[in-house]
């Protein structure tokens, strides 16, 4: 699966997730800002990640993981 | 006190490889390891089949010339490789380097630069965040890629290199992502002499399951998901993640008895409850606590885990219906929490610890259970409280075995912490009552321990908050101005605003929206709890510095507080 693709599920999802305009989010954006979330909040959007590309990614990947970019390259590079 | 007869007895052993390796020859048939991945089970070996994975490591560790003293650092998450692994270190006479695999790849890094490994055991989403980090380890073993390149099948071991009790069995970093790094040196008789005196209170046999949820690298999962499991020939379980929603799961299919935790774990633990018990009916609810009441009738001098259990039956099958003990350390348990979880039957061992004293110094042993206090000082260790106050309050200083030999290549910072006969500073402040039991009230040191047990430093902490539009700006820790209790500790920013009306004074509103921006961006454990607002000029040495204590002191003669929530 494309980059793409992935970051159009991953910006859908979350944007479904928290309530959120799907239009307002942007791949370079930070997504504890953009989403007004915490870590844990973040470990949900991971889990709900899994189930959608059917992955499994360890909870460690997305310690570092700011932007939505960046997380749609952990998953990515675990399809 | 002795072991139980099932248990190997650890004073017959010279090292934590010479033991290991016998509970391997010993328990061949019992289930060592089982790992779970999400909801199913992925790898599952007993001793035997244990050993011959040890074996494997071993020999691939012998033939990179891993020997006596050479430090293996090992940076995985929660698996049986890192056990296996760390179990084939210590056969070849290594010194074991645990990293939290939690911290951020730069931290990580700067703790491979101190420690110098020959060898680093790690797996490949870590590798991928270290790569940007230019390494000076020699070696690496990838767990994830490189297990099919280690010497195959039944490989025989290579001989035991053998160790002394006085020798160095690991490395464990009790803080250090800023400022000096803090390398505790702890030896093999550290280890086998606490191993002897916790699991002479709390034994294990084979059968028992124990659920390793705690980094391993961190002193109590060592201990309690590692090292006293394998003595006692019982079962380590490991999840790959460890997100809330899989935890109970996992209990429930694998009956677990046996469980490391830090409060934080705790909490989610009781919300758990909580939820389930509001689902009930309210005659439900009330049933639920008059059975806690009876329980805790039945139960005041000896936990008795089975009638607990046949009488709030619905709650402790949510947790698999088996557990017997539930380790608690790492920071403080709030006493209420305790006081709940022991109504339940659910017995909370809490017990109070620090890296430079292995693992536990004090114990609650639950005889009778006290949610007050964090216990009595383990067999052979001793307490004292120096320069107490007319409360009794002073620092707790810590005798015995099971402290450090020093700090790794920092002698007079370890001369700070270790008196010349052999006495542990911990820079915690506390009592003793008349039963010899340790309250803990606050911090002579300015730190906090957060809920999910990590040290931290307020001075790590300032530099995120640099480009706040506020006149001067310290982070402090809660228990080191306001010493009560430890419970809830959290950062306290202490801010001057600036003064003046417009865009050059930022409103309190503003100021507190800035912090709280800059706070999400921060890893959980190092955000600010709490805002106080103090008009005064900082008090600052000749070179601009803060004089902390001289404001910490300011701040706690102050009249009525006013923190702000964040």
């Amino acid at each position: 699966m494309s980059q793409d693709r992935v970051m159009e599920r991953l910006l859908s999802l979350a944007a479904e997730r928290f309530a959120r305009s799907r239009e307002d989010l942007k791949p370079e954006d930070d997504l504890f800002d953009a989403l007004e979330i915490d870590s844990m909040q973040a470990l949900s959007l991971l889990t709900a990640l899994e189930e959608s590309f059917s992955v499994e990614i360890p909870d460690y990947e997305v310690q570092d993981v700011r932007t939505f970019q960046e997380l749609a390259e952990v998953v990515a590079s675990r399809l | 006190m002795t072991v139980a007869p099932e248990m190997l007895d650890p004073t017959r052993y010279e090292s934590l490889g010479e033991l290991l390796w016998d509970a391997l020859l010993t328990f061949k048939t019992e289930t060592a390891l089982i790992e779970v991945d999400r909801k199913k089970e992925t790898r599952r070996l007993t001793y035997l089949e244990t050993k011959r994975e040890v074996a494997r490591v071993a020999r691939w560790l012998a033939d990179q010339g891993v020997g006596a003293d050479d430090r293996v650092a090992m940076l995985l998450s929660n698996q049986s490789r890192w056990l296996i692994c760390a179990a084939a270190a210590f056969h070849r006479g290594a010194v074991l380097v645990p990293l939290d695999y939690k911290l951020g790849a730069d931290e990580q890094a700067a703790l491979l630069a101190h420690a110098k490994p020959k060898v680093l055991v790690s797996e490949v989403g870590m590798l991928r965040r270290l790569e940007k980090k230019s390494l000076a380890v020699p070696t690496v073993l990838d767990v994830d890629a490189g297990w099919g390149a280690l010497p195959e099948g039944d490989v025989e071991a290579p001989p035991r290199v053998a160790r002394t009790r006085d020798d160095v069995a690991t490395i464990v970093y009790s803080s250090g992502t800023g400022g000096v790094a803090k390398g505790c040196m702890l030896s093999h008789d550290a280890y086998l002499e606490q191993l002897r005196a916790l699991m002479s209170r709390f034994p294990m046999h084979p059968g028992h399951r124990v659920f390793s949820i705690l980094p391993t690298n961190h002193a109590i999962d060592f201990m309690v998901g590692f090292v006293g499991p394998f003595s006692a020939g019982a079962t380590v379980i490991h999840q790959r993640t460890l997100r809330p929603e899989f935890l109970q799961p996992t209990m429930q299919a694998y009956g677990v008895t046996h469980m490391a935790l830090v409060p934080l774990i705790l909490a989610g633990f009781e919300t758990s409850i909580k939820d389930s018990l509001l689902e009930r009916p309210r005659w439900a609810r009330r049933l639920v606590s008059v059975l806690g009441g009876l329980n805790e009738l039945l139960t005041t001098k000896t936990p008795n885990p089975a009638v607990s259990r046949a009488l709030l039956s619905p709650i402790h099958e949510a947790f698999g219906g088996e557990l017997e003990v539930l380790f608690c350390g790492g920071a403080f348990v709030d006493r209420a929490r305790a006081d709940l979880f022991y109504r339940l039957g659910l017995p909370v061992v809490i017990g109070y610890g620090l890296t430079e004293a292995c693992t536990v110094a004090t114990v609650n042993d639950l005889s009778p259970f006290r949610g007050d206090s964090v216990g009595r000082p383990l067999d052979g260790v001793e307490i004292r409280i120096h320069a107490p106050g007319v409360d009794g309050v002073g620092e707790v200083w810590i005798r015995g075995r099971t402290l450090m030999r020093g700090y790794l290549d920092e002698p007079e910072l370890t001369a700070e912490v270790i008196t010349e006969d052999g006495w542990l500073k911990t820079g915690d402040l506390g009592w003793l009552d008349a039963s010899h039991h340790l309250h803990l009230v606050g911090r002579s040191k300015n730190m906090i321990v957060t809920a999910g047990g990590k040290n931290v430093y307020p001075e790590d902490v300032e530099g995120a908050f640099e480009e706040l539009e506020v006149e001067e700006l310290a982070v402090f820790a809660s228990g080191f101005l306001w010493p009560s209790s430890l419970t809830d500790e959290q950062l306290v920013a202490i801010v001057r605003p600036r003064r003046g009306n417009g865009t050059q004074a930022p409103s309190r509103d503003a100021v507190l929206a800035q912090l709280r921006a800059k706070n999400r961006r921060l890893p959980d454990h190092k955000r600010v709890g709490a805002v106080l607002f103090w008009d005064e000029t900082f008090p600052r040495t000749a070179s601009m510095k803060v004089k902390r204590a001289v404001l910490a002191d300011a701040l706690r003669g102050a009249p009525g507080k006013e923190l702000v929530t964040l």
